[in-house]
């Protein structure tokens, strides 16, 4: 039997209490004791109704709470799964919800008696109201026990089961690095499409995303389409038939393979296909990658863009990507007055950067950077002349009468920024997802070229006003370390700033969310 | 002299009999115990009558009677009043009265010399009520119950009301009545005293929950100490009566 520490009884209001004050009329029916029947409860006095009514019957002492060890989360039954601290408002009302017959009296009061946690119980001091006659209402407090137990949730359990999952996506892009991986991982995040799926492993040229549901697989599919050009595939794998009622189980892949020409990309478009997009120039850039390829002649400025459906009727691989482009110091340029949209059309000369103080070769080029660059600044872009790229596409376009004499030299693809310093500080920061790498794990060399791959990223990011709006940029607040000379270094910042590549505005940055806590945390103690 | 019983294990023992000074009406069940205790307390001393009233056993609650007469609802049979009829003794007048509230057990209450009706009651039943049972006839409640039959029992020599009855109240009762009031319980706590229990000027049967303190509280305010039943004259005072008739 538990103490029942306070038990009172609670005269209701309608009573009168002045005709109530005047003295005992009625003995106890139980112990003969005198008192005034007009207040009393039946017949019975106070500490007779304390000895022999027992409002509480009925409501368990003791209970069981069910916590997932690995998410700190609370069972609620049936199935739910609540997350609640101890000694939390939530804590307490699943408490009271655990506990049977409770509905049948009123509720007064229940709080947390401190246990020490490792104790792994739960106590609750519940004070509860019932009427015990006509007119008078008894109030008894009581504790109940809860015994916390471990159990684990559904979630946690099927992150530790292999193979519960019942749909993949795998995302594969057959080119050798991972440019278009960092922009969709970061597409990813930021429209939190990640959210449902069960697991995400690297897997070799591409990412598997792993789905509980077939209707979460096609909701990813449906995202990627509406971010990247790809070409999906279903295909389904019989698990279990009923043959008696029908039913079957399958598991689903879905294959989704991006089209693996990359933004700066240089592009020799079959002939037919360059005619059949408004007659462009076979040899073009590729200057965007949105639900289509968006396509740039730079001697004409003309753009087109290419489906995916319309790739994959005629699939094609790039001439040259990223990792061919060769720097280039532009010698002189001068604007021809033709533009579009932010693009203007130069014509400039160019040396290779390798080339200064070796040789005096010279290059002619038409390029859209005909508003960035000035003479000598430096570029990169692609070499054609002496380079054999083994391509069927660019031979058919060497033969052919019109377009034969029309292959340039060099193709300008963006500027560089030769004097940016390396591992320099950036007042933003992108998330990362987090990745099974499985059994890819990276060797040192390939590490290597990760991060490069990553800082070129970063570099692009902020060189593109678009491409930045289309992604979710966090502060960073690590906190500077305090220098002396602060003023030094910012007059020498002032000095190299021209060549130091184009900064991100602070103003375009988010908030990250674990500073928002620490900031919270912050004003409560000042409220404090 | 009070003695506890049950009927069919029901404590309401005022609902299941009816018992005055003259004579006892007790329902027809499978209790014989219930039938017992009478018995064994009145037999040779008044009839007791096992009956139904209209076909029921709650005889209880439908009829009200005095050493005088008995009233009986409209609901009685005319096999069941002529029963009543050949059982009781001529000189007690039975009565079927025509009223609304058919409950006489729970409307009046009455010992031989004064009743307390039902507020609603017609005045004809209370009129009739005069003639048959020859008592004074208030309208009165009892701790604000019409139900006055239900709330109290009375005998000539005292009366118990309902627990949550106020002091003013029961002087009030009790200049009317002429009799001493007290409030109590029965069948541990229960407030329906007429329902509860019955009793005439020398015993009193109790549901078998009432507690000791209630049966004291009702021996003593009904006078039922030892001595002043009549039993006691048969069998204390019988040598004595028997040697001086001789």
């Amino acid at each position: 039997m538990d103490i029942d520490m306070d038990t009172g009884m609670v005269p209701m209001p309608q009573v009168p209490m002045g005709t109530a004050r005047t003295g005992a009329t009625i003995l106890c029916c139980n112990c003969g004791a005198p008192i005034d029947g007009t207040a009393s409860a039946g017949a019975l006095c106070y500490d007779c109704i304390k000895s022999t009514v027992d409002i509480s019957q009925g409501i368990p002492r003791e209970g069981t709470l069910q916590v997932c060890r690995d998410c700190d989360r609370w069972l609620m039954p049936p199935t739910s799964w609540v997350t609640a601290a101890l000694e939390s408002r939530e804590l307490l009302s699943l408490c009271l919800k655990r506990l049977r017959n409770l509905g049948k009296v009123r509720i007064i009061d229940a709080r947390f008696v401190w246990t020490e946690p490792h104790s792994r119980r739960i106590k609750v001091k519940i004070t509860v109201q019932d009427s015990v006659a006509d007119g008078v209402l008894m109030q008894q407090s009581f504790e109940v026990v809860y015994v916390v137990t471990n159990q684990q949730c559904r979630e946690c359990a099927k992150s530790y089961t292999a193979n519960v999952w019942r749909a993949a996506v795998q995302v594969r892009q057959k080119v050798t690095h991972k440019r278009t991986f960092l922009l969709l991982e970061q597409l990813i995040l930021k429209h939190q499409a990640h959210r449902d799926t069960i697991n995400i492993k690297e897997e070799k040229d591409g990412i598997d995303f792993y789905f509980a549901h077939r209707n979460q697989a096609e909701a990813f599919i449906h995202f990627l389409k509406s971010v990247v050009p790809v070409h999906t595939k279903e295909s389904r794998h019989l698990i279990s038939a009923d043959t008696h009622t029908g039913n079957k189980s399958y598991k689903f892949n879905y294959s989704a393979e991006i089209v693996p020409v990359c933004r700066d990309d240089l592009v020799a478009l079959p002939l037919k296909l360059a005619k059949s997009l408004g007659n462009i120039s076979p040899l073009v850039l590729c200057w965007r990658i949105g639900t289509s390829v968006n396509l740039l002649d730079p001697n004409t400025l003309q753009t087109a863009e290419l489906s995916s459906d319309a790739y994959w009727r005629a699939p094609f691989h790039p001439l040259a990507g990223t990792p061919e482009m060769v720097e280039f110091i532009v010698m002189d340029i001068e604007p021809t007055g033709q533009r579009k949209g932010k693009w203007v059309l130069g014509e400039a000369t160019v040396t290779r950067a390798s080339d200064l103080g070796v040789n005096d070769n010279t290059y002619f080029a038409r390029t859209h950077l005909g508003s960035l660059l000035r003479p000598g600044d430096s570029a990169m872009g692609y070499m054609l002349t002496g380079t054999n790229f083994n391509s069927d596409s660019l031979d058919a376009i060497e033969n052919s009468r019109a377009y034969g004499s029309t292959i340039p030299d060099v193709v300008l693809v963006k500027k560089h920024y030769a004097n940016r310093r390396k591992n320099k500080r950036r007042n933003w920061k992108l998330k990362r997802m987090a990745k099974d790498e499985g059994d890819l794990l990276p060797k040192p060399v390939d590490q290597a070229r990760l991060d490069a791959e990553y800082e070129q990223f970063l570099r692009d990011v902020e060189e593109d006003e678009d491409l930045r709006q289309a992604l979710a940029l966090y502060k960073n607040t690590k906190k500077k370390k305090p220098d002396v000379d602060a003023m030094s270094i910012a007059e020498t910042e002032m000095t190299v700033e021209e060549d130091d590549g184009p900064k991100v505005n602070m103003d375009e940055l988010l908030d990250d969310f674990d500073e928002l806590e620490i900031a919270d945390k912050e004003e409560e103690e000042e409220e404090v | 002299m009070a003695v506890r019983a049950s009927f069919e294990n029901s404590n309401e023992v005022g609902v299941f009999a009816t018992l005055t000074n003259s004579f006892a009406l007790v329902a027809v069940g499978a209790s014989e115990n219930f039938y017992s205790v009478f018995e064994a307390e009145l037999q040779d001393v008044i009839p007791i009558c096992r009956t139904t009233i209209g076909g029921t056993r709650i005889i209880g609650r439908l009829t009200a009677g005095n050493r005088k007469g008995l009233l009986v609802p409209t609901s009685t049979t005319d096999q069941e009043l002529q029963h009543l009829r050949n059982s009781l003794p001529d000189e007690i007048k039975i009565q079927r009265i025509e009223e609304r509230l058919s409950a006489l057990g729970n409307v009046i209450v009455t010992n031989d010399h004064t009743a307390l009706v039902h507020p609603d009651l017609e005045r004809e039943t209370e009129e009739i009520i005069a003639d048959v049972l020859g008592v004074e006839v208030f309208r009165q409640t009892v701790a604000d119950h019409v139900l006055v039959g239900s709330y109290m029992a009375l005998s000539n020599s005292g009366g118990l009301v309902h627990p949550k009855t106020s002091i003013q109240d029961q002087d009030e009762l009790s200049s009317l009545l002429q009799i001493p009031l007290v409030a109590g319980s029965v069948n541990r706590g229960s407030n329906v005293i007429g329902g509860g229990m019955v009793v005439n000027d020398w015993m009193a049967v109790t549901g078998l929950d009432t507690t000791a303190p209630e049966l004291s509280v009702i021996e003593s305010v009904f006078r039922l100490g030892e001595g002043a039943a009549p039993g006691a004259i048969k069998t204390d005072m019988k040598d004595t009566i028997v040697e001086s008739f001789y």
